[in-house]
């Protein structure tokens, strides 16, 4: 039945899934016949199968009512959207288009959420064409395919971290009974050029695959020019047109600056670290972002002088107990925290790889200033859309002003129904699991009043730790369980080592209605840390010592 | 007369939980443990196999070994470590038995906290509710009580019939206490004991050599298997397959010179080793309990405790748990878990059994197994070739990318019925951390996960265990299961 749909929406021109009596369907009838288009009309209250073929529509459009219309192939929507296309000249131009489109897709951006949906739309037949193009940072940092993730994102992010792991592992080492020439440093070049290679590879796996499914790669800055239609220019300035009959918008986000002096010039951001030519030596991180202390605590990790300048509060949106772990944590590894401070103007004092930058900040609740002198400053306090310089405007794709974030259906329909949009540049859609977590119990506190969770909780030492003489009061566990849900468990966190490989599995398991019951009737497997979650007995309620002893 | 007693000749950690719940539920409990020393005069303290020469000596060492890969990782990630690195046995030794000594230390502690009352006596049973305890000094005591629970798990196996094999042969109830590096070694055995020792001497530098009769990891899944002994072959293990040792002698020079067979072509082969490792199996510590005295019966061929769903033996008031009973698996987490639950049906009034189904665990072999469920052979055998789907993957843990690391054996397999929503059967995962990847996945699957539920779940990125959510490839389908891109 679906199939059947899809080929009817593919063949007509126009579709109007209506019903015989509702009068809505019969204004949208109207309109198309005053305009001379041919329309093929399903009565779903004289098709037996009607009802079914409702369900199909939701699946697909997300939209349950009638009428519900497809102009060549694009989901305008119901009767008001249809009047507001129309009204707006979208649905003429909607009806004057046939299949003379270059491409049946044509995504913006070459990052994760774009390149999935390339792929997975030329899988299903379609001619797709992604336009990628690394706008360069203002130090003049760029890049390949594959977006933030790949390039200057989570992908240089771990390995960097792993090579600060490997530094508390060469640390442990002797404990274990290995025995080398204690006097070990930290090449960052070294690190970094084996890094930008594996990226290298990656990039080019990107293309490859890109390839292998016949997606049209374009090394261009696109940019709607009207309805349809897109300008992209590449890098030597040679400008070229292509049309589609839908578009995908995966921008992403790029990370924001200050607006001070000197920011621009001097400071550097996340699009920069990953392939500093130079160790960046005594730094400034800016912010309280997961980006700004991931960073921090890597290059502490590698021995560098490292400070952390903090506006209100860490991890905005995480569970704030493990946040100020997070932060204690750091500290006592070395990484200092300037709280309540902002900066007001960063000055060059020498050039070099690094130089040294003097930072003028000042207190956020006083009038007090400060002033520090470093290598590097690394701002980390945000990132924003790129969506205010694509010819949005042009077409009528609406973006939040203030955010710059693009609102979406529950099908990822921007309010122009041929252009869609996935990614970061989303607006309302939580980015992270813990925010929706974190929301459900709100309004579930708001509905109900007074506490209704349960928290159990524990600390650990992983045994790696124990012969290496790391800390045994710093990892910690704790699980929130809904007292008058079985219990269910509303929110995990665990802090400690390979806390990713851990949170996985259990988020899968939450997924499937992980109750405490069921964690406690879970063997452990042992010896490991995720083991401590099936036999967390204490609630913090109770007040009880969760310092772990025994095995 | 006391409410309890728990025998322990070598306690685990189950009796442990058992006793302080016991205790804490305001009965009067005893706990009687005696570590007969190994034939090579091995003993250690209190908290039985799993704290003293099992689980937890083993991943250290195991960790040892992982660290040697990460120095070796280190330069890559621009880490200037000098040559030469060595390895110490004795400070790697010396620093695991500390870490042991003081969890012994905190087990009496414990003990104490909870007012349990601790004998360290040899005991065997007079009559069905009295033992009888023999201290070192020969100073007998009697204790007797309402309820008897036997946790006297079990101790390394020594082949019966091999010359020498019990004169100069060690097993892993010395291996983790030796004071000198074991040097040249000879593992003999497949068991997860067999490899995960081979696996740890092999990476911190010693010559290893493994000899198995037949297959790896009996009971696990063979593909799974065979990966990880292919994985340990790489990486500098020495197999010989199909081959029995009929022979171990001393040389005038003090080494071991060991004759087997290899079954296949039928010659003998002989090698010379400075440690012969027996991991050939492990037996239960039942005969000197005068368990006729009281009347339990025990398996005839394994010497095992014979108990119904409660843990009862064939006398209602004495109950067994552990590595000691019949067809349990021999794991120390299921043992706390048991000993728990026998503890609150005894005095807490509850009536939760033990579920012994959908165990995890994991083999700490250089490149670690991880699983929970049915094996892939088990699963079809119960279910059927066509109503089983298998879903894999071999992917690269993003770690190993920069040194360069091979990781043709980083794989993982999700067993599924094949009738949506295709339920969970089985998971099984090869590679970096799988103890911590698969702890939660077998949640998920007491949750009753199925595959289309697992696919709905958001990856961490970048992990590994976000692969386990990625997988798209079935077995049927033939398509290669190599992970690429991100």
């Amino acid at each position: 039945r679906r199939r059947r749909l899809l080929g009817l929406i593919e063949r007509s021109r126009v579709v109007i899934f209506s019903k015989s009596y509702c009068p809505h369907s019969t204004r949208v009838k109207e309109l198309f016949s005053s305009l001379g288009a041919e329309c093929y009309v399903l009565e779903l209250d004289q098709v037996d199968d009607g009802a079914k073929i409702q369900e199909v529509l939701l699946e697909i459009t997300n939209q349950k009512t009638v009428p519900n219309i497809f102009v060549n192939k694009v989901h305008v929507g119901g009767c008001d959207q249809t009047f507001q296309a129309y009204q707006s000249g979208l649905l003429q131009k909607l009806l004057q288009e046939d299949s003379a489109y270059d491409y049946d897709l044509i995504v913006i951006g070459g990052g994760s959420g774009g390149l999935s949906c390339a792929k997975e739309a030329a899988i299903l037949g379609k001619k797709v064409m992604v336009l990628d193009f690394v706008v360069p940072s203002p130090q003049g940092t760029s890049w390949g395919l594959g977006g933030t993730c790949v390039n200057v994102g989570c992908i240089p992010k771990k390995l960097m971290h792993q090579a600060a792991l490997l530094g508390q592992a060469l640390h442990d080492s002797g404990k274990f009974g290995w025995e080398y020439n204690q006097q070990v440093k930290h090449n960052w070049e070294t690190m970094t050029k084996a890094i930008q290679n594996h990226i290298r590879s990656l990039n080019f796996g990107y293309g490859l695959s890109l390839r292998e499914k016949a997606v049209a790669y374009v090394n261009s800055y696109g940019e709607f020019v009207e309805h349809h239609k897109i300008k992209a220019t590449n890098k030597k300035g040679q400008e070229t047109y292509y049309t589609a009959a839908q578009f995908v918008i995966a921008t992403g986000e790029r990370p924001r600056y200050l607006g001070i002096q000197g920011d621009k010039e001097y400071c550097i951001t996340s699009d920069d670290l990953f392939s500093l030519p130079y160790c960046p030596g005594k730094t400034l991180v800016v912010g309280a972002s997961y980006v700004a202390l991931e960073c921090a605590g890597f290059l502490a990790g590698f021995g560098l002088d490292v400070t952390v300048m903090v506006r209100s509060i860490l991890l905005r949106g995480f569970d704030q107990e493990m946040a100020e772990k997070v932060g204690s944590y750091m500290e006592q590894h070395g990484v200092k925290f300037l709280w309540k401070f902002i900066p007001v103007m960063v000055q060059q004092l020498e050039k070099g790889s690094p130089g040294k930058l003097k930072v003028l900040a000042k207190s956020t609740e006083g009038t007090e200033t400060i002033e520090g002198v470093y290598n590097t400053v690394l701002l980390a306090i945000g990132r924003d859309s790129c969506t205010r310089k694509i010819g949005l405007e042009k077409i009528g794709v609406k973006i939040n002003e203030k955010s710059g974030k693009i609102p979406v259906n529950d099908v990822e329909q921007t309010n122009v129904p041929y252009v869609y949009a996935v990614g970061d540049i989303l607006e309302g859609k939580p980015e992270l699991t813990p925010v929706a977590i974190q929301s459900g119990k709100l309004l579930a506190r708001r509905l109900f009043g007074a506490s209704l969770e349960k928290i159990y909780h524990t600390l650990f030492w992983p045994l790696e730790w124990t012969v290496a003489g790391r800390e045994n009061n710093t990892c910690y566990a704790k699980i929130i369980c809904n007292k008058f849900d079985h219990d269910r468990v509303l929110g995990f966190h665990i802090l400690g080592p390979n806390a990713g490989e851990v949170t996985q599995g259990f988020a899968a398991a939450m997924k499937c209605g992980l109750t405490k019951q069921l964690l406690d009737d879970t063997i452990g497997i042992h010896p490991t840390c995720g083991e401590v979650f099936t036999t967390l007995e204490i609630t913090k309620s109770s007040g009880l010592d969760i310092t772990q002893k025994g095995c | 007369m006391g409410n309890l007693i728990i025998l322990d000749m070598c306690m685990c950690p189950c009796s442990q939980c058992h006793s302080h719940d016991a205790a804490q539920l305001g009965r009067k409990v005893a706990v009687v443990d005696y570590v007969e020393p190994s034939p090579r005069g091995t003993r250690w303290g209190l908290g039985g196999t799993c704290v003293n020469v099992g689980c937890i000596p083993k991943k250290l060492m195991h960790q040892a070994a992982l660290l040697g890969g990460l120095i070796r990782d280190a330069p890559h990630y621009g880490w200037e470590v000098a040559q030469p690195v060595l390895h110490d046995w004795r400070k790697m030794a010396e620093a695991v038995q500390n870490h042991v000594k003081s969890l012994n230390w905190g087990h009496r502690v414990q003990l104490h906290d909870r007012k349990v009352k601790y004998f360290n006596v040899k005991a065997g049973f007079v009559d069905e509710h009295t033992v009888r305890g023999v201290a070192k000094g020969g100073k007998e005591i009697l204790l007797s009580a309402d309820h008897i629970v036997i946790a006297t798990g079990g101790r390394p196996r020594y082949p019966a019939h091999i010359e020498g094999a019990l004169e100069y042969g060690i097993t892993s109830d010395d291996i983790f206490w030796l004071k000198e590096s074991p040097g040249k070694t000879l593992v003999v055995g497949a068991s997860y004991v067999a490899l995960e020792c081979a696996g740890f001497l092999t990476g911190i530098g010693l010559d290893t050599t493994v000899m198995m009769r037949s297959i790896p990891l009996r009971g696990f899944d063979q593909q799974m298997s065979s990966l990880v002994t292919e994985h340990m072959a790489s990486h500098g293990t020495r197999f010989l397959r199909g081959c029995t040792p009929s022979q171990v002698r001393r040389l005038p020079d003090g080494q071991l010179q060991v004759t087997w067979e290899d079954r296949t072509t039928g010659k003998e082969g002989t090698g010379t080793f400075n440690t012969v490792l027996w991991a050939v199996g492990r037996a239960p510590d039942t005969r000197s309990l005068n368990l006729e005295k009281a009347g339990v019966d025990t398996s005839p061929n394994t010497q095992k405790i014979l108990v119904d769903s409660r843990e009862a033996t064939s006398v209602p008031h004495i109950y067994a748990i552990g590595d000691v009973v019949e067809g349990r698996p021999e794991l120390t987490p299921t043992a706390v878990m048991a000993g728990r639950l026998l503890a609150q049906r005894l005095f807490g009034g509850s009536s939760d059994l033990m579920d012994y189904d959908k165990v995890p665990t994991t083999v700490f072999t250089p490149l670690e197994y991880g699983c929970v469920g049915l094996s892939e052979e088990e699963a079809v055998s119960r279910h059927g070739q066509e109503r089983v789907e298998v879903y894999h993957a071999h992917y690269k843990p993003l770690e190993f990318t920069v040194p360069g690391r091979d990781a043709s054996q980083c794989y993982v397999k999700m067993v599924c019925l094949r009738e949506p929503p295709q339920l969970v059967l089985g998971l099984h995962f090869l590679g970096p951390n799988a103890g911590e990847v698969t702890q939660g996945f077998a949640l998920g699957i007491k949750c009753g996960a199925s595959y289309v539920q697992v696919m709905q779940t958001v990856g961490i990125h970048p992990t590994c265990s976000e692969e386990i959510v990625k997988l798209r490839i079935s077995k049927r389908s033939g398509l290669d299961p190599t992970v690429t891109g991100c």
